[in-house]
């Protein structure tokens, strides 16, 4: 039945992996894509990039990582529950440039789930640098290691790979000769923005996949728009990736700390919801 | 009789309601009912104020006669959701408009009596339904959506809608507060729909999840019903700030996510002590009452004056009385934001009248003065229009420039077999438009497929 988590894995501490069923979706999805999913009744509506899909099987994986409260709630999911609402695919599809022989992949934080498909659907010589705080919240390692031509790992405290930020890595790997058709960078805004102007500065194309703050997903509530050359577009429907140069990263800073209050709200309640459970 | 005032309905007092999202007029009662159908003198002079032409005389005179379950038989047959209707048509524009009784300002409370009868006295048989084996799928669910569904249903089609949203209704659910049309109505008027036979699908978006061409192979006829969801921006400097929202989102957030009860629900909204309105319609009184109740004092800016805003005017009226100031003559210029992105204020420039457009409206040009209002958050409610999945997914419909899909005097689309009404035809209007030409799109589906 269509939203049925059919298998589940546990991937790291607060990472899971689902494959849901939804025939729909999974036939028409391309690259680039994303679901909205909504998983109980007085639920918020989150975006999640679609990692894979089974056209055959009917079938579509996510991979999700515990940030907040509703992202927690989906990873407490098990086999055989069915997520509420299920809509998908969204967004416009992405393909790299067909001249793209070689790519470099940039994930940090939470953007390396999102990154993991677009580095396993690129069938030529995949260079990837993952980043994060620790190495606790450096996810998909072992994916990766089986996707990519290369990979490089940074953690800001070291306790994995390099010690320092995935600019680091992208200095090294320029200072060891390595040049690229194309670069794809998801990760916080801070992060694509940095590696946005280490490019523009080299002439390297660069696309970056945004995660602004989304409600209804299918262009009507305008809660997703930000400033592109110099225009207003609507991630959800325009994008979510865009050209790197063009985007106006100042613009989506200042928006995506719109909700910052209500959301550490949301959660601390959970969490003393839980505490008392636990007492109970 | 006649000399006698026409009667409204008991509202709540504003200082109650201003704290929730209950209903606001209370409707009449038995007698309250009886008594302004009394004073129709059953001319039938404003069955051409109706887009969809009910016999008013016919269903008043049976509210006279006190056979109520014959009034709303009456309205049933021109009108499927009387009880939506009889709460959001502009009457005042429409049937109430033509009212002979009028010009006195004394024209009977149409819609307040068609509410009567649709709350109370529910059209208890469902149609009888002879299949005809054939299949429609609608999509969308607004008031237009339901209206094909119900039409093509009686007429024996096995229908199914399509909702992108994972609530049925389209705007009188999302868009409309629940203070002005309680989710219950709305809900009542689905079951019955889905009591006959009809299926519903939601969080399906036609042309992402399916194609309209895929719908094709099931079905013998599509009718899109889209509506005009995306919204507007007045394309001004720092409307990108924390504290400036488009009107959908915050509705969108408050109705259909429940916001206003976070955190027992999930989702958020952020709201500012003083909100500036930018508008003057439907969208925006809406807005406007929304952030009041969420504890806001709240200023609404237009450019033209009070009489050429397009509310309703009951609406207007509830909104002064729940202490939302007018700020007419003003056009917005600039959102101010401080070091960190915030609203800080907005600044606006009067404006002056200059004569009087063709539409009726004030004709309106600036006085070169400007000042400003400080705000710390802003509201924009300046229009709707048709977004682009359909228009960017489907092969072979045609768009105006204005986004709305061409469609000849049956409301067939340049697609074969494929027809379309309500906002998406016809940009944002109203309910009761989007239903007539639902019903008419209906019957021509009927008379070409259905038989
Ligand atoms: C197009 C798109 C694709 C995405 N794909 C994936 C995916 O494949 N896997 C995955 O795990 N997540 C993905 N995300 C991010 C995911 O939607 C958010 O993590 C989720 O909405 C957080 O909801 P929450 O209720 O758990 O957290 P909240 O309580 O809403 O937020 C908790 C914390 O997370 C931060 N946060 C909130 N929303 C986002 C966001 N959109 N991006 C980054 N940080 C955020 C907040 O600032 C806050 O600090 C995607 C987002 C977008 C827009
Ligand atoms: C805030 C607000 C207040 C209003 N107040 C009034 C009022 O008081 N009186 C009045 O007469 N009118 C009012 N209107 C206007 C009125 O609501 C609309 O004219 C009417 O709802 C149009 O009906 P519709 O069926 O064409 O579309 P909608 O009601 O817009 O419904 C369209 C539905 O289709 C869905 N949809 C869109 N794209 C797809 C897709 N690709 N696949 C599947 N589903 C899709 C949408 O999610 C939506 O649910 C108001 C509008 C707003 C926004
Ligand atoms: S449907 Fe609307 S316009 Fe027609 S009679 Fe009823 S209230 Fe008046
Ligand atoms: S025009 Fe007025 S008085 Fe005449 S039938 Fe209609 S409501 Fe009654
Ligand atoms: S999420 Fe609402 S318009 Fe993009």
């Amino acid at each position: 039945m269509r939203n049925t988590i059919l298998f589940k894995e546990k991937l790291s501490d607060d990472v899971c992996s689902f494959i849901v069923e939804h025939p729909e979706i999974a036939r028409h999805y391309e690259p680039g894509q994303f679901v909205i999913v909504r998983v109980h009744e007085k639920g918020e509506r989150i975006p999640l990039t679609i990692v894979d899909a089974d056209p055959q099987q009917g079938t579509i994986r996510l991979v999700v990582q515990a940030v907040g409260l509703t992202s927690r709630l989906m990873n407490e999911l098990n086999e055989g529950d069915r997520l509420l609402d299920l809509l998908g695919p969204l967004g416009e599809p992405f393909h790299l440039p067909q001249k793209a022989e070689k790519v470099l992949f940039v994930g940090g934080g939470l953007g390396i789930a999102p990154l993991y498909p677009k580095v396993k659907d690129f069938k030529y010589e995949s260079h990837v640098i993952l980043g994060a705080k620790d190495a606790r919240h450096l996810i998909l390692q072992k994916e990766m290691e089986a996707a990519a031509v290369r990979l490089e790992l940074c953690t800001d405290d070291g306790s994995l790979g390099r010690k320092g930020f995935v600019t680091d890595c992208m200095d090294a790997l320029f200072s060891e000769g390595e040049s690229y058709d194309a670069c794809v960078a998801i990760g916080p805004l801070v992060m694509m923005k940095a590696v946005v102007e280490k490019n523009k500065a080299i002439g390297l194309p660069t696309f970056v996949s945004l995660n602004p703050i989304m409600v209804d997903g299918t262009g009507m509530c305008g809660g997703c728009r930000f400033e592109y050359d110099g225009e207003v577009k609507f991630a959800c429907v325009d994008g979510p990736v865009f050209d790197g140069f063009k985007v106006n990263f100042h613009d989506l800073m200042i928006r995506s700390r719109q909700y910052e209050k209500h959301e550490c709200r949301a959660l601390s309640q959970y969490k003393e919801r839980q505490k008392s459970k636990g007492a109970e | 009789m006649k000399g006698q005032e026409r009667i409204t309905p008991r509202m709540r007092p504003a200082e109650e309601r201003i704290h929730d999202f209950y209903e606001v007029n209370l409707g009449f009662t038995r007698e309250e009912a009886l008594l302004e159908a009394s004073r129709c003198v059953l001319c039938g002079a404003c069955i051409k104020g109706c887009p969809v032409g009910i016999d008013i005389p016919g269903f008043i005179k049976a509210v006279q006669e006190e056979d109520f379950q014959k009034g709303i038989h009456i309205i049933k047959e021109y009108n499927l959701l009387p009880a939506i209707c009889g709460r959001v048509c502009p009457q005042e524009n429409q049937c109430e408009a033509e009212c002979v009784l009028g010009k006195k300002g004394k024209a009977i409370n149409i819609g307040a009596l068609e509410r009567f009868l649709a709350d109370n006295y529910a059209d208890e048989k469902l149609p009888d339904i002879r299949e005809n084996g054939r299949r429609a799928a609608v999509v969308g669910s607004g008031p237009g959506g339901l209206t094909a569904a119900f039409e093509l249903r009686r007429a024996g089609f096995r229908v199914t809608v399509y909702e992108a949203l994972h609530e049925l209704g389209g705007v009188l659910k999302y868009g409309i507060p629940g203070f002005r049309l309680p989710d219950a109505v709305i809900d009542s008027e689905i079951e019955t729909l889905k009591k006959m036979g009809v299926e519903f699908l939601t969080s399906f978006l036609i042309g992402k999840t399916l194609t309209i061409d895929e719908l094709l192979q099931e079905n013998d006829a599509v009718l899109i019903a889209t509506g005009a969801g995306l919204p507007g921006y007045l394309g001004i400097p720092g409307e990108n700030g924390i504290g400036v929202l488009l009107a959908n989102e915050l509705l969108t957030r408050v109705n259909l996510m429940k916001a206003g009860r976070f955190p027992e629900y999930d989702t958020p909204v952020i709201l500012g002590e003083h909100v500036v309105v930018i508008g003057g319609g439907n969208v925006a009184m809406d807005a406007a009452r929304v952030s009041r109740r969420l504890g806001a004092q709240v200023t609404i800016c237009y450019r033209r004056e009070e009489k050429d805003m397009p509310a309703r005017q009951e609406e207007m009226e509830h909104a002064k009385e729940e202490g939302i100031v007018f700020k007419t003559l003003t056009n917005p210029v600039e959102i101010l934001l401080d070091e960190e992105g915030r609203v800080r204020g907005i600044r606006v420039e009067k404006m002056k009248v200059t004569g009087v457009a063709d539409d009726g409206r004030s004709r309106i040009a600036s006085t070169g003065e400007d000042f400003e209002i400080k705000t710390d958050m802003v509201v924009e409610a300046i229009g709707q229009s048709p977004n682009k999945i359909i228009r960017e997914n489907v092969e072979g419909l045609e768009f105006d420039k204005k986004g709305r899909l061409i469609v000849d005097d049956n409301l067939m689309t340049t697609k074969d077999r494929v027809w379309a009404a309500g906002d998406i035809v016809s940009g944002a209007a109203t309910v009761i438009l989007a239903m007539g030409e639902a019903k008419k799109a209906a019957r021509a589906i009927v008379e070409k497929c259905g038989g």
